[in-house]
């Protein structure tokens, strides 16, 4: 019964986040909406931890396999990347190494202003 | 044998199974190369051409499993909120940096596919490469771009952050747990965050709370980097 009630309530917030979807003009997904509306009620207390945990994290743990089949659709445009392989590659590294610096170093400036090194 | 191939359910035991073979290999070698997805990819093409399985009736099999991508993505508030109440004092310290690092990852790809002349399918495909492909892919799609180019940028990026990131630490003279795990969290995802959590337990936590965060920054924010692509 646990399961099927954990369940039951992430399908509602799954199908909030799809109305919402309808409803709002923006370019974002439904998935966005729901894991929004999710934290904002486990925040409040609306949905307690222990009422979506066990599902959830069952969920989360199959989430890669999903991407499984849509990943090898990557044959059919292979003839698309080929060409582009080294550029995509530098583009890929390049941007990382980015990411990671400028990320962590911002953070590390606002974490010594705020005088705390740890959590 | 043409009859088993007509078997419903069989691309998704084929993609358990592979996925599982995936895993196996990564928990042996430990190495981020081992990506769970990347070798089930491969073994899917093997098993495809091997057994001469259309890829379109394998991709309708496997389309059984992906109503639970909503769901389960739903479901990364979960861990995002117990990530909270542990790091309530430093989240906005982790929050500029992962809005920075989401907006620069951006900026650099913009800039870096003007510059390469690549297409704007492509382009729209490598956009959100630094953030979970849960939040990643939709994004993709809405935009106009390809979800499996999405994937394949997703998964080398995280492997990249992966590789790189202890030597990148030293580099940025990262010494601190927390502004390594937003590093790990906003550049590498959950491939980075597994990385992390080899760190410590908090750079770990720090990292699972950046990628939650960096989907949602990228969520909002990629649509305005739309908008700035010649049509």
């Amino acid at each position: 019964m646990k399961y099927l009630s954990q369940f039951s309530i992430i399908l509602g917030f799954t199908l909030a986040g799809e109305a919402l979807q309808r409803f709002l003009p923006l370019p974002i997904p439904a998935s966005v909406y729901g894991l929004v509306l999710l934290f904002a009620a486990l925040c409040t207390g609306v949905v307690k931890l222990e009422q979506v945990k066990e599902t959830g994290s069952f969920l989360v743990s199959i989430l890669p396999i999903l991407f499984v089949g849509p990943t090898v659709g990557i044959v059919e445009h292979w003839e698309l990347i080929r060409p582009q392989l080294l550029p995509i590659g530098l583009l890929l590294v390049g941007s990382t190494v980015l990411t990671f610096g400028i990320s962590g170093r911002v953070a590390r400036f606002f974490l010594k202003k705020g005088g705390t090194d740890h959590g | 044998m043409d009859e088993l191939l007509e078997i419903g359910i069989l691309p998704v035991i084929v993609t358990l199974l592979a996925f599982r073979t995936g895993q196996f290999f990564q928990q042996k070698t430990k190495s981020p190369l081992c990506n769970p997805i990347l070798i089930a990819v491969i073994l899917v093409l093997l098993f495809l051409t091997g057994t001469g399985m259309e890829l379109g009736d394998y991709q309708q099999g496997t389309s059984l499993l992906s109503w639970l991508m909503t769901p389960a993505t739903v479901c990364l508030a979960i861990s995002m909120y117990e990530q909270f109440q542990v790091l309530r004092k430093s989240t906005p310290m982790i929050l500029a940096g992962v809005a920075a690092g989401a907006l620069s990852c951006l900026l650099t790809v913009l800039l870096f596919a003007l510059a390469a002349g690549f297409d704007r399918t492509l382009t729209v495909s490598l956009l959100p490469k630094s953030v979970t492909t849960a939040i990643g892919v939709p994004l993709s799609q809405i935009a106009g771009g390809m979800d499996s180019i999405t994937t394949a940028a997703i998964i080398l990026t995280g492997i990249t952050a992966s590789v790189l990131g202890p030597g990148l630490c030293r580099l940025f003279r990262l010494t601190d747990e927390v502004s390594r795990g937003v590093a790990f969290g906003t550049a590498g995802h959950v491939i980075g965050t597994a990385k992390a959590n080899e760190i410590s337990a908090l750079t770990g936590a720090v990292s699972s709370l950046s990628l939650v965060v960096a989907g949602l920054l990228t969520a909002v924010i990629l649509p305005l980097a739309v908008q700035l692509l010649p049509q």
